[in-house]
């Protein structure tokens, strides 16, 4: 055959007739309101999208043939009719995998997802102990997790998966982690911290250190088994490729619908800058995806840029879009965290006003860092 | 693993293919994995497995050159390992 796998990644680089990984965040409620939410989630938006308006959306994703959908908010569960959804989209053939804080997943809710096929549950920690992890996503938080862990496991699930985003606070607890997988006959999903949303505001703190980057690399290299999302593959700078997709898929294959319906070019960059349309507009999604002029552009070969002279630069592509935007980087420079340190030396040069701002999007309150005013999970 | 050209073969009824410009992706809802059919060639042949006696034969009728059979061979055996089509 005259297509092997590098040729495959440019035909990705032209883009799909449909995406392969469809985020879609059905509400900006959370009971939570974690340091890090890349969506700044917190209070619902009156402008939410219906359960007609969703069942339509179902519809579409069926007709492109969008294998599953990866589920999110917010808190997804916390909508009325998430359950309904959920059946509906099953049974249209678009799978769900989803995102939860576990906040709603009671014994009931356990066995009725353990009789429901093609469904895919992730529960996230940001630690793997209650200090650590609360000290992110609010107090009681960790209870509530295992609690639903718990109860997937009790009900006979099978293999759930159990989300952790990296930082500079967890990436020494990535064994332990595994641990807690391997108890539950779960499987371990560790994805990288972008600053979106309201982690633009704590990201300098708390995004791992050039050694720790290093550790993770070495972690991850050895037990390929962990899912990554593929994202990082800023990381493949360091030596061999990590397994998956080395390169930003954002209006390639990746692609947001958020709440309100708007659609963007990838989970990370809730901003006006990258906001494709909306699935209310004629057309729908379907029109969105093969003909906006964003994702048109972001599907044209990558400039380099400043990165053109670095031998990496294949293998890192220039690391993540988002990670660029919202630090006031260049888009066609290296990423804040290129492990060769061109990155830091670019972040020296940004005034902070310069930075595009995410502003409050949907949080209830600031939020600082080590005093978060979430609500104990219930 | 080897692939025997001259048995029959089926599309697994939980695959389902989706055309690309490059080919096609086929999804497994039973074990969910994504697979990719990466000239427009292979996907013909692949939906011809079906309605031909043997593998060999549905390379024939998608018009594949004697020297490419070993490359397509090594696909379909790819593709039984991901269950995407099985000997039937």
């Amino acid at each position: 055959m005259p297509a092997d796998t590098a040729t495959l990644t440019e035909q990705f680089n032209g883009g799909l007739a449909a995406p392969i990984c469809l985020t879609w965040e059905l509400t900006y409620a959370c009971n939570l309101q974690c340091v890090h939410c890349l969506s700044a989630s917190g209070r619902r938006d009156p402008r939410e999208l219906s359960t007609q308006e969703c069942l339509r959306v179902i519809d579409e994703l069926e007709r492109m043939q969008v294998f599953y959908a990866n589920i999110g908010g917010g808190e997804p569960t916390l909508r009325p009719d998430f359950w309904d959804l959920l059946d509906y989209s099953v049974a249209h053939h678009v799978g769900i995998k989803f995102s939860t804080n576990g906040v709603r997943l009671d014994k009931r809710a356990a066995r009725r997802l353990a009789r429901t096929d093609y469904v895919d549950v992730q529960i996230s920690i940001d630690g793997a102990t209650a200090d650590v992890n609360d000290a992110i996503r609010g107090t009681g938080s960790f209870v509530t997790a295992r609690r639903a862990m718990d109860n997937l496991a009790e009900a006979g699930f099978g293999e759930f998966k159990i989300s952790i985003v990296v930082t500079r606070h967890n990436v020494s607890q990535l064994d332990e982690f595994q641990q807690i997988a391997q108890g539950y006959g779960a499987r371990l999903r560790v994805t990288r911290l972008r600053p979106s949303g309201r982690a633009a505001d704590h990201w300098a703190d708390l995004h791992p250190t050039a050694a720790q980057q290093r550790q993770l690399y070495h972690w991850l290299s050895a037990r390929p088994d962990v899912l990554t999302g593929d994202s990082f593959f800023h990381l493949s700078a360091l030596g061999a490729p990590l397994p998956g997709l080395n390169l930003c898929g954002a209006g390639r294959v990746v692609c947001l619908i958020d709440p309100v319906g708007d659609v963007y070019a990838c989970p990370f960059v809730l901003h006006e800058e990258f906001r494709a349309g909306n699935v209310r507009e004629p057309g729908g999604f379907t029109r969105l995806w093969r003909e906006s002029e964003l994702l048109l552009r972001l599907r044209e070969p990558a400039a380099a840029g400043a990165c053109a002279s670095c031998g990496m630069f294949d293998a890192c592509q220039g690391g993540c879009m988002a990670a660029k935007f919202f630090t006031g980087l260049p888009l066609d420079g290296p990423d804040p965290e290129c492990v060769l340190g061109h990155g830091e030396r670019e972040l020296a040069k940004v005034c902070l006003p310069d930075r595009p701002q995410a502003g409050p999007g949907h949080s209830r309150v600031r939020v600082f860092l080590g005093q978060i005013a979430a609500r104990a999970a219930t | 693993m080897a692939f025997d050209l001259h048995r029959a073969y089926r599309l697994n009824p939980a695959a389902t293919l989706r055309p690309e410009p490059f080919g096609a992706l086929v999804y497994h809802f039973g074990n969910r994995r994504l697979s990719f059919l990466k000239t427009r060639q292979l996907v013909t042949v692949v939906r011809l497995l079906d309605s031909h006696a043997s593998a060999a034969a549905a390379l024939d009728a998608a018009g594949v050159p004697a020297g490419q059979r070993p490359r397509y061979a090594a696909a379909l055996a790819a593709l039984t390992d991901s269950e995407v089509i099985d000997a039937r």
